[in-house]
């Protein structure tokens, strides 16, 4: 059951193993809505979760490919059909002449895709988030790690949650109000 | 031109009336709204409003100095301002006379095709005939005309740049008496005034000074003004004269005579410091030139020539000679009168001279005797009559005489003795005897023999009347000025050096209303209103030597642009016997000899920006004069070059850069004349100094220097190409050449084999270097298809050029080529889209010097295409390498890009937007290039164009009755500028695709070759290499290790 | 334990095979986080940074005059002429370009590399990359003669004309290479930056100070979904810079190596200018560092470990560098072609040899003290090695475009070469623009990155091993 109020409960601890072990424990226990909150990528920490993989590496991929090919078509179609004049005697179609620019355009296409990809699926910007709301939360980009049992999860129940998330033995579990 | 000579207009001028501001402000406050504006138009054309201006803004301006300080542009703001309003009163019309008017369209005109007008270009030792472009009636380019022995299409770098000066912003614009503003009609009051008064003394006190008057018109004009006035004297000045030869002649002959060479039956030449490879400052260059390189083409049967050259100074001539000696001008005589005994022509015993100049003779004189009859001896005008004499008795020894020498009427009508004209006027002066002293153009202030105090002299004058097309140093001290008129401004005639007579017709009125010497000398006779029109009429009327109807021989002399048989026959004379004494010049002696100077001559081209920025032949110098000596020379005397020495010549002195010369004689210092002017104009105050401040009557070729010291200060010299001197301490192989030189011969871009190496070996400039040709197989890429349509290239040949800057001039003028000014040439932004690169070989105390014109190569793989970012210069389908100014952003990537460095940047605003008078100047076909653009040659693509225009004009012409009829561009119809103007048929210019065209069969020569081809460009623009012909029993000095071209004699 | 404390000794009395730590033992998160924050967040501005921030402002008024001028007047106030059509502004381009190079190869290579020294250097290297490619980038626009069409007739932008750039031509190549590296570089940094930016919005006290940071940082909130994909993001963007950043030198080298002049026509360009612009590079980091580490107190994090480890990819690349000059000499001589031999006599022996025989000291003779670890250990010392270096690259760059084009083909149409004091005017002000950048750096951002500081402590691990310290 779905409690409109909150967003969820957050659990807040002092050192990384603590945070990986609450985290695990939850996620054994069938939680799947929940998230980690800490001041550096912590690799277990997603992965006991359930986060294992992310497709970002696709997204630049293709953009790499499009930026590729959108660099040597460019070339191609500048020299060749819109404008084909003769330059020192040499071919219309010069192609090795084409390949820094096709170079230069994979790398570009990549990067940006690289940049708005990744930003795009972390559904950033964001300026608000409720768990802002969290007296401590400051903390998260300081030196404390957060553990967050949403409400939407389908197992979620405040008392339940509550009971669970002490067990951990963290600093203090707070409410996240939506 | 060619129609309706009949109806004649009078110039009828009425003394205008003068206007007061104070009236001006009346007669506007009268008008109100639109009637002000138009009483302000009427007010403009009203009487006297120009006066008023002038008067407002004097046109004094042009006396502005130049410092090297300020920059060229801002003198042309300053001008341009000057100009404008000037420009009111001078805006271009018709003359009076009927030239075709623009106003009524007439049907033989096409708006935007040129016409071309023959005409003559006056010049002291003979007229130049050539034909003017005029686009819609605005000359704008000189060429040569064909139809005149004395031009067959060439011209001079002189008639190329003369153009310039008829646009001159810096020319007198309205004439004036003791500096108030007065107008012709003033002065034709003046002297019928005078008339009145002098008749009674038969004009005791009346003097002409003319420069030397080579249009017979003129001179018969000037004979009724002595019959009218008796008393009255006319005399001749020109600074470079002829006296030399002239007195040499009236000794010989008891009569004056000139002699008319004929190289072309000339095996063997002999050049007694005859300087006749370089411009007409030698009578009859142009000819003379074609001539002599006609035997140096190896394309007829005909024998090679050999020119052995005996010179004081480093000119073209001794550059192309095959045998060189170098001797102070003074002892040129020695030699001359040793050889005349050697040869059994009188002369006396050859007296000190050296093991090397013994050798010398003793070759020259054998080779000479084994050519009796086919050899030629010609004396330098810079030297005294002796030498003229003693030449004229080797040839006369020798069996030339009639065969390629012969004697012919002096092109000047009335020859004089100029020297003893000039003192007698003087004394005249000084005595106080003359009242009007009329000078006609020239400049005697500035360059009358010092001792004579010329300006001294016109203190004396009650009335000085300078005629004069700058307010110059004459005009400033004389009482009137009157402004005069250019040679394209002006009816007149003129005769070549061999006497044929031409007429000179304007192609624009009087751009500042200027008068010509014709109207002047005709206000002193019966007819004062006579127009040099009705002169030039009358005149020939009576002396015309063709049968039927005058107009019409008239139009078609003014159409051919030459009288024919109009030269005076040839005169059959024999030269006395018996040698001119001689007084050799002590050996340790330093001799300082006055030579025109290559690009100002003698003072009167100083403010023509292009021959200011003209490299001297050889010496590279822009925009100054030197004094020039020998290596060793400026060592013993320990000058460096650019010290500012004194040069005290008796008592006087002039302070002058030391520039070294290479192979030049010991002893020895050049001065040109020409320079250090101060009321000359923009381009001309203030550079280099006055070499006729040291030039006297004692001493008006050669004089001794008796003291040389440095003043302590240095003056910048702008060279355009250094030569560095390889130091002796070097490898004794190389030592005393130049490092360009030797680096040139090393990287195959001389190519040269004596005659006979070359006779064994026809391919020597293949077979001798290391240069493989690019095979297709060298290049990733498959090349271009060049195989159809026209296909254009140049072929130049080393053999023929002799370095004489036509084609460099004639490219400025041609293609609006901006002039830089001596600061950025200095430091090397010189714009020339072709410039002849000197290189010497041998040591360098008497060196071979090869002149290779250096013109983009227009490569069909050119290097400076693909590093285009915007794609800016391109090639068209006729292999022409292009530039697209307006596409060009300045990266100048190309030029660096370019083997040959032909490519000119526009690093600042060079081109001058702002002088009124210089925009009709410029060829309407041609881009003016403004700041941040790239330029070069461009093959001339609007002559390219304008042929093809007229072929596909004909094309249709022709379908309308045969539809598959076919127009071809035929070989020869398109002449760039430069091979138009070249004198020696070095360059030739055509469709490389047609195997019949001229260049293709030029090309085929074994001695063609490509410069730099290894690096893969294939240059559409190949060269012949040299063939020289030396006497090897003198030896040679081309002299290049590493190389074999030059074999020993077989 | 043990060696911890022979860490601290002096590097002489150092046992030779200890390295001193990448971050001085006994910092917590907080610890560093408040070390490197507070030179961003403190209320008063350092007396130094107020004196240089003025000096180097007037240095860009110079820079601004200059340009005024120039476009005013044109090229031609520069020295340039025919045949050296280019001079100082293409020897400074290839320059900055050149030091534009340290940072991302910081970043990157050595984070491929797990190199974890790379940490407490990487974000000042990266916006001294930034700062120089600028620069660089003003110089190709200013030495065109017609600047106002070069600015975007170099891209490839439809126009009425229907004319579009030649994609031949290296210069192109070099717009795409440079604006490129340029924007790639940018998206690093930045990327580089999120998670510290949030950092200073939680922490900073003023309201205004919170917002602004706020919207840089977007609303990063140290997600573990997020930091996976930021991981995964920013290792790929490290990948991909690599071979960029070895591409843009290459491609300025082509520059001159696609043309046919001597001196410029040769193959062994491309590694030789990357070489040398790391060479350079690591040379700018140094000077910037050594300083700024002492005036804000950085020790700690910025240790003698860095400085050497810099010390010796100096010393590393300097000796590719000379690698390449010896080649160049060796195969002048070895391929026999005339112009080639000539064009490296006159290198060295001609009217500007001088300046050939001042790289060699510059570059090669005076780098070789960075064999030895008193030089490498000593910062003063190596701060005027890296002074050393910078010069001697310049005049490399002096030595190819001026030297190679003053004396080329035509022995006709040799000149020289003399800078004027516009030249000289541009040149400084760049450097000022360029210092002046990196003070304004250093006050707004952390010039350290603090999130990558955390993961070095040990602390960060899941499973605190003793090992850990003996790092």
């Amino acid at each position: 059951m779905i409690d409109e109020g909150i967003y969820g409960l957050m659990a807040e601890y002092d050192t990384v193993p603590e945070l990986v072990g609450a985290a695990k424990k939850a996620h054994d226990n069938g939680y799947r809505r929940m998230d980690t909150y800490s001041p550096f990528p912590i690799e277990p920490a997603a992965e006991a979760i359930g986060f294992h993989k992310n497709r970002v590496a696709l997204v630049i991929l293709i953009g790499g490919l499009l930026g590729g090919s959108g660099g040597y078509s460019l070339a191609y179609w500048v020299s060749v059909l819109a404008y084909p004049i003769n330059v020192g005697g040499k071919p219309w179609h010069s192609w090795p002449a084409f390949i820094p620019i096709t170079f230069e355009c994979t790398v570009l296409g990549a990067s940006l895709a690289a940049f708005i990809g990744m930003l795009a699926m972390n559904g950033l910007p964001m300026p608000y988030h409720p768990v802002f709301n969290v007296p401590n939360f400051a903390l998260a980009s300081k030196e404390k790690f957060f553990l967050c049992i949403e409400s939407a999860d389908p197992q979620f129940d405040l008392t339940k949650t509550r009971m669970f998330l002490e067990e951990t033995n963290p600093r203090v579990v707070s409410e996240v109000p939506n | 031109m060619e129609n309706h000579t009949d109806n004649l207009v009078q110039i009828t001028t009425t003394p205008k009336r003068k206007l007061s501001l104070q009236e001006v402000r009346e007669r506007l406050s009268a008008a109100k709204g639109k009637a002000y504006w138009r009483s302000l138009e009427e007010l403009v054309d009203a009487p006297g409003f120009e006066e008023l201006l002038e008067n407002e803004f004097p046109a004094g301006v042009t006396e502005f100095p130049q410092e090297s300080g300020v920059s060229r542009r801002n003198f042309m703001k300053l001008m341009g301002a000057s100009m404008a309003l000037a420009g009111l009163s001078a805006c271009t019309r018709q003359p009076e006379e009927p030239i075709v008017p623009y106003v009524r369209q007439p049907e033989d005109l096409i708006p935007g095709v040129p016409k071309y007008f023959a005409t003559t270009m006056p010049f002291p030792t003979g007229g130049i005939p050539v034909l003017v472009k005029s686009n819609e009636f605005r000359p704008t380019k000189i060429e040569g005309n064909a139809m005149h022995p004395a031009s067959s299409g060439a011209t001079d770098v002189f008639a190329q740049a003369s153009i310039l000066d008829l646009y001159d912003p810096d020319r007198a614009q309205n004439s004036s008496y003791r500096d108030q503003r007065r107008n012709w009609g003033d002065f034709h009051d003046a002297i019928d005034a005078y008339k009145v008064k002098a008749g009674a003394s038969g004009g005791a006190g009346l003097r002409f000074l003319s420069e030397t008057i080579i249009s017979p018109t003129l001179v018969w004009q000037m004979q009724t003004v002595l019959k009218k006035f008796p008393s009255a004297k006319w005399y001749q000045w020109d600074p470079i004269h002829r006296d030399s030869a002239r007195s040499a002649a009236k000794q010989m002959f008891g009569q004056y005579a000139e002699p008319i060479y004929n190289f072309e039956a000339a095996n063997v030449v002999l050049s007694l410091d005859a300087d006749f490879l370089y411009a007409s400052y030698f009578p009859g260059f142009i000819p003379y030139a074609r001539a002599f390189t006609k035997r140096r083409k190896m394309a007829e049967d005909t024998p090679m020539n050999r020119l052995y050259a005996v010179e004081s100074f480093a000119t073209t001539t001794g550059a192309l000679s095959d045998n060189r000696l170098r001797m102070r001008a003074s002892d040129i005589m020695v030699f001359a009168s040793a050889l005349a005994a050697a040869l059994g022509g009188g002369g006396g015993a050859a007296t000190g001279l050296s093991d090397d100049e013994q050798k010398f003779l003793q070759a020259v004189a054998k080779d000479l005797k084994a050519n009796a009859g086919a050899s030629l001896v010609i004396p330098g005008e810079q030297q005294p009559p002796e030498l003229h004499i003693l030449a004229a008795q080797i040839n006369q020894a020798l069996g030339n005489i009639g065969k390629t020498v012969s004697y012919a009427e002096p092109p000047e009508v009335v020859p004089t003795d100029q020297f003893a004209g000039l003192r007698e006027l003087v004394g005249d002066m000084n005595a106080g005897k003359v009242d009007t002293l009329i000078i006609l153009y020239g400049n005697p202030v500035y360059d009358a023999p010092v001792d004579l105090d010329f300006e001294g002299a016109m203190g004396k004058v009650a009335n000085n009347v300078h005629l004069s097309l700058y307010r110059n140093e004459t005009s400033r001290v004389s009482q009137w000025l009157l402004h005069g008129a250019h040679y394209l401004e002006t009816w007149s005639d003129a005769r070549a050096y061999d006497g044929t007579a031409s007429l000179v017709q304007p192609l624009i009125a009087p751009l500042y209303d200027g008068h010509s010497a014709h109207e002047l000398v005709a206000l002193f006779t019966d007819t004062p209103e006579m127009t040099a029109y009705q002169a030039i009429q009358t005149y020939w009327q009576q002396n015309g030597k063709a049968a039927g109807d005058f107009a019409t021989n008239f139009r078609r002399w003014l159409h051919d642009g030459i009288i024919p048989n109009s030269a005076p026959g040839a005169k059959t004379l024999t030269p006395r016997a018996g040698a001119p004494t001689i007084t050799p010049l002590a050996k340790d002696a330093i001799e300082v000899v006055f030579r025109p100077d290559p690009t100002t001559y003698d003072g009167r081209y100083n403010n023509n920006a292009w021959l200011q920025e003209c490299p001297k032949p050889l010496l590279r110098l822009e925009w100054d004069n030197a004094a020039m000596m020998s290596i060793e020379t400026a060592a013993r005397l320990g000058f460096e070059q650019e010290d500012v020495i004194r040069i005290t010549v008796d008592g006087r002195y002039v302070d002058a850069p030391v520039l070294v010369v290479y192979g030049m004689p010991e002893n020895s210092i050049t001065l040109n004349l020409g320079y250090g002017r101060y009321f000359s104009g923009r381009a001309g105050n203030g550079f280099g100094f006055n070499a006729y401040a040291i030039r006297s009557t004692k001493t008006p070729l050669i004089a001794v220097a008796e003291k040389l010291e440095k003043t302590g200060d240095t003056y910048h010299l702008a060279v355009v190409q250094n030569y560095t001197l390889i130091k002796p301490h070097g490898d004794p192989k190389w030592m005393n050449r130049s490092v360009q030189g030797a680096e040139a011969v090393r990287r195959d871009l001389i190519r040269v084999a004596s005659y006979d190496q070359y006779k064994k070996d026809p391919d020597f400039a293949h077979s001798q270097t290391f240069d493989e040709d690019p095979q297709s197989y060298d290049s990733l890429y498959p090349g271009f298809d060049y195989t159809k349509g026209y296909q254009w290239g140049m072929a130049i040949d080393m053999n023929s050029c002799v370095g004489c800057n036509s084609c460099v001039i004639a490219c400025q003028a041609e293609n609006n080529v901006a002039v830089v000014g001596k600061e950025q040439v200095k430091i090397g932004r010189d714009m020339k889209w072709l410039r002849i690169d000197t290189y010497y070989t041998g040591d360098l105390h008497n060196p071979r010097a090869f002149f290779q014109p250096m013109l983009c190569q227009h490569c069909e793989n050119a290097p400076c295409e693909p590093v285009c970012p915007v794609g800016a210069t391109v090639h068209t389908p006729e292999g022409v390498n292009t530039m697209v100014y307006n596409r060009c952003v300045g990266t100048r990537y190309c030029s660096n890009n370019c083997p040959y460095k032909v490519r000119r940047f526009n690093f600042k605003l060079f081109s001058d937007y702002i002088t009124p008078s210089l925009k009709p100047l410029r060829n309407p076909d041609v881009t003016v290039r403004s700041r941040g653009v790239m330029e070069k040659c461009s093959y001339c693509i609007q002559r390219i164009n304008a042929a093809r225009i007229q072929a596909e004009v004909e094309e249709t012409r022709l379908q309308e009755d045969d539809p598959t009829a076919e127009r071809k561009i035929r070989d020869g119809e398109v002449v760039t500028a430069c091979q138009q103007a070249c004198p020696t048929d070095a360059i030739v210019f055509g469709n490389i695709n047609d195997p019949d065209s001229r260049v293709t069969r030029i090309k085929a020569q074994p001695r063609n070759y490509g410069l730099l081809t290894d690096v893969n460009t294939r240059p559409r623009t190949s060269y012949i290499a040299s063939v020289v012909n030396p006497n090897f029993e003198i030896g040679d000095r081309t002299d290049m290790p590493g190389k074999t071209f030059i074999g020993e004699q077989s | 334990m043990s060696t911890k404390g022979l860490t601290d000794l002096p590097p002489s009395k150092r046992p030779f095979l200890v390295d001193p730590p990448v971050i001085a033992p006994g910092h917590t998160f907080a610890s560093v986080t408040e070390k490197v924050m507070r030179t961003v967040l403190t209320p008063r501005t350092p007396f130094g940074w107020i004196f240089g921030f003025l000096i180097t402002f007037g240095v860009v008024q110079v820079l601004m005059i200059a340009a005024g001028y120039l476009f005013y007047e044109g090229v031609g106030i520069w020295g340039i002429t025919i045949p050296s059509a280019w001079g100082f502004a293409i020897v400074n381009f290839v320059w900055w370009i050149g030091i534009g190079h340290a940072g991302t190869l910081i970043s990157a290579i050595l984070l491929l590399l797990k190199q974890s020294w790379r940490t407490s250097i990487n974000r000042a290297a990266e916006a001294m990359t930034l700062f120089a490619v600028m620069c660089a980038g003003m110089f190709p626009i200013l030495h065109t003669g017609r600047p106002w069409l070069a600015a975007y007739w170099l891209f490839p932008i439809p126009l009425t004309m229907g004319v579009w750039p030649q994609f031949r031509s290296p210069l192109i190549w070099d717009v795409f290479a440079v604006s490129t590296y340029f924007t790639v570089s940018l998206l690093f940094w930045y990327t580089g930056l999120i998670p510290d930016i949030a950092t200073l919005r939680d922490n900073a006290k003023h309201k205004i100070t919170r917002t602004i940071y706020g919207v840089m940082c977007m609303g990063w909130r140290g997600s573990g979904r997020h930091w996976a994909r930021y991981e995964t993001a920013y290792l790929i963007l490290a990948g991909l810079s690599t071979p960029l950043v070895l591409s843009v030198h290459t491609v300025v080298s082509w520059d001159f190596a696609i043309a046919v002049l001597p001196g410029w026509h040769t193959t062994i360009f491309p590694p030789y200018f990357v070489a040398g612009a790391i060479y350079s590079g690591f040379a700018m980091v140094l000077t910037l560092l050594i300083p700024i580490r002492a005036a804000y107190g950085m020790k700690d994090f910025i240790t003698e470990r860095h400085l050497q480890n810099m010390a010796k990819v100096m010393l590393a690349t300097g000796l590719i560098v000379a690698y390449g000059y010896f080649m160049e000499a060796l195969m002048s001589w070895y391929a026999g072609d005339v112009f080639e031999t000539f064009q490296f006599k006159n290198r060295a022996t001609g009217p500007l040899g001088y300046f050939y025989w001042l790289l060699i000291t510059f570059n090669i003779v005076l780098p070789q003290s960075l064999w030895f670890r008193k030089v490498r250990s000593s910062p003063v010392v190596l701060w005027i090695v890296s002074i050393i270096v910078n010069i001697g690259m310049w005049l490399e760059r002096f030595v190819i475009v001026v030297i190679s084009l003053h004396r080329d083909f035509l022995p006709s149409s040799w000149g020289t070469y003399k800078a004027t004091r516009w030249d000289y005017a541009t040149f400084i002000g760049t450097l000022g623009f360029f210092t002046m950048a990196f003070l304004l750096f250093i006050r707004v951002l952390p010039m350290i990155s603090i999130f990558e500081l955390r993961v070095l402590l040990p602390q960060s691990r899941v499973r605190l091993q003793a090992q850990e310290f003996m790092k």
